[in-house]
């Protein structure tokens, strides 16, 4: 398969990669905010098993030569960080009582 | 959580007597003729942090800041000699903004060996003077010597850029910054260079929103949501209690105990907190960096959980027990909006599982502070109202009151000043 974006051992999480492997958190945020509870949560239930796996394929690199299947991989870890917001505190995409307020990350490191 | 022992006085409060301890007005930040004093009494006479010296790392690296509130643009270059210095961002020639990308009101960074203006070419040394001017014998009784950009007073201290626009700045940078911000000197700053930086643009009084960081009273209630039940029930029947605050001059620093999460039952843990081992309070896998400086963790907690240093005005260092730091700038816009700006500091991941740590730490504390954001605006607009005009303050909310206190001071000497020059 060559348009998959994750390392093979993963390739069941294909599907939320697709939705998922966003390469800055304002995407991420922002993708958490146009999801409805129901997608945040087959997200994470299907996701959150994995990260010690993930995070020990990811380990397999040093940070500034990792393959770009990798740094997906790291990309749906981080969505997932953004996701356990709302699925373990919130119960809804969005800080409650935090409507209008912004926070715009406009500096962060790679991957 | 045990109470802390508090000063002999009976409170952090009266320790500090000329605080008083009655209600406060607000009336500081929600009058527009008041901000336009402050604009004058405190943000073109303080010190002014523009920035880190990581931001320059080279000869010819510079960075420029856009400062509303005191209608400055200034740019921050490290010279050819590699001296910090700071100009004000304006062509000598006919006053076109010198450093500038596609977006004139737009911040910019870059390296380059001189200035030069978009306008008609004329060019700057990075020392500032001007060395190059387009047809200059058409201009009359002319020395270029006589037009280099103007110079802004500038100095770093621990690696952090300060800039005052005052022409003759009232104390030198350490004198202002004072013995108990000094003390942090040594902390290892240099380096934690890894920078996430949030932004946001909030309906509120400057002032207002360093009140939500520089008290922690409110913490187990409008945050409580963000753990699990098992960990806010007992946090908000214990409430909170600082183990130590500090008011040197017009800074203040509150200090507070920590927690040890990985020791924590696992129902008071969220668990996207173990898997990643981090959150609010940072990684739990905290780097090593030595023995930190004294003014650092004053109450010498065990565990211990934060240093905030509130520096006047607008500027906080925020030093948190795991090993890295954050800082919050408040740039006023009006007197009823600011910008809001953090910075998270981290010592360079080494791998993929620290730098999730961080990441986690970064999302949680934005999750926070949309929480403590969004209350501002609705603060903010209840003040304005003018129904109610004073509010009491408890003891942990001992640097709130100090703050307001000095921005009033400042305002009314420079009050007093302008009155007397114009009676002269």
């Amino acid at each position: 398969m060559t348009d998959a974006l994750l390392p093979a051992r993963f390739a069941d999480l294909e599907p939320f990669a697709a939705v998922w492997c966003l390469p800055t958190e304002g995407e991420r945020y922002a993708r958490r905010l146009a999801s409805t509870m129901d997608e945040l949560q087959a997200f994470y239930d299907a996701c959150f098993g994995r990260i010690e796996e993930a995070l020990d394929h990811c380990d397999q690199f040093p940070l500034d030569e990792m393959p770009a299947d990798a740094v997906n991989l790291m990309h749906l870890i981080y969505s997932l960080v953004i996701v356990s917001m709302p699925v373990e505190a919130w119960r809804q995409p969005h800080v409650p009582d935090a409507g209008a307020a912004r926070l715009d990350r406009i500096v962060e490191p790679a991957p | 959580m045990a109470k802390w022992p508090k000063p002999p006085e009976g409170s952090w409060t009266e320790h500090y007597p000329h605080l008083g301890t009655g209600p406060v007005s607000f009336q500081d930040s929600i009058s527009p003729e008041f901000y336009e004093d402050e604009r004058e009494a405190v943000f073109k006479r303080s010190w002014l942090n523009v920035g880190r010296v990581e931001q320059l790392p080279r000869n010819g690296s510079y960075f420029t800041k856009e400062i509303a509130v005191a209608n400055a643009s200034v740019v921050i270059a490290r010279d050819m000699d590699g001296e910090v210095r700071a100009f004000h961002n304006i062509c000598r020639h006919r006053g076109n903004k010198l450093v500038w990308t596609d977006f004139p009101r737009e911040e910019t960074s870059g390296s380059c060996r001189q200035f030069v203006c978009k306008y008609h070419g004329w060019k700057y040394d990075l020392d500032g003077a001007c060395t190059f001017v387009q047809q200059e014998e058409e201009f009359f009784d002319f020395d270029k010597a006589d037009y280099g950009l103007v110079q802004v007073h500038c100095d770093v201290w621990a690696g952090f850029v300060f800039v005052n626009l005052d022409k003759e700045p009232r104390q030198c940078l350490r004198e202002f910054l004072g013995p108990m911000i000094t003390g942090i000197e040594g902390y290892p700053f240099e380096k934690m260079t890894e920078r996430f930086v949030v932004r946001a643009d909030v309906g509120s009084n400057w002032k207002l929103f360093m009140d939500a960081f520089q008290e922690f009273y409110h913490a187990p209630i409008l945050h409580a949501r963000q753990t699990p039940a098992a960990f806010s029930i007992p946090a908000a029947a214990n409430g909170f209690h600082a183990p130590h605050y500090q008011i040197d001059g017009p800074h203040g620093v509150v200090s507070t105990a920590g927690i040890r999460p990985w020791n924590l039952p696992k129902d008071m843990l969220k668990p996207m907190e173990e898997a990643t081992r981090s959150g609010l309070f940072g990684p739990w896998d905290a780097p090593d960096i030595g023995e930190l400086p004294e003014g650092v963790n004053p109450a010498n907690c065990d565990p211990w959980g934060l240093d905030s240093f509130q520096i006047w005005p607008n500027f906080v260092i925020l030093i948190w027990g795991q090993n890295w730091y954050l800082t919050y700038h408040y740039w006023p816009t009006a007197h009823n909006r600011h910008t809001f700006e953090s910075t998270l500091y981290f010592v360079p991941a080494r791998s993929a599982r620290e730098r999730v740590a961080q990441e986690m730490a970064a999302v949680s504390m934005k999750e926070y502070a949309l929480q403590d954001g969004n209350t501002l605006e609705a603060t903010q607009t209840m003040l304005e109202s003018g129904y109610v005009d004073t509010f009491p303050l408890n003891d942990q909310e001992v640097l709130c009151r100090s703050l307001h206190k000095v921005a009033v001071d400042w305002v009314e000497d420079y009050r007093r000043e302008k009155a007397g020059a114009e009676r002269d």
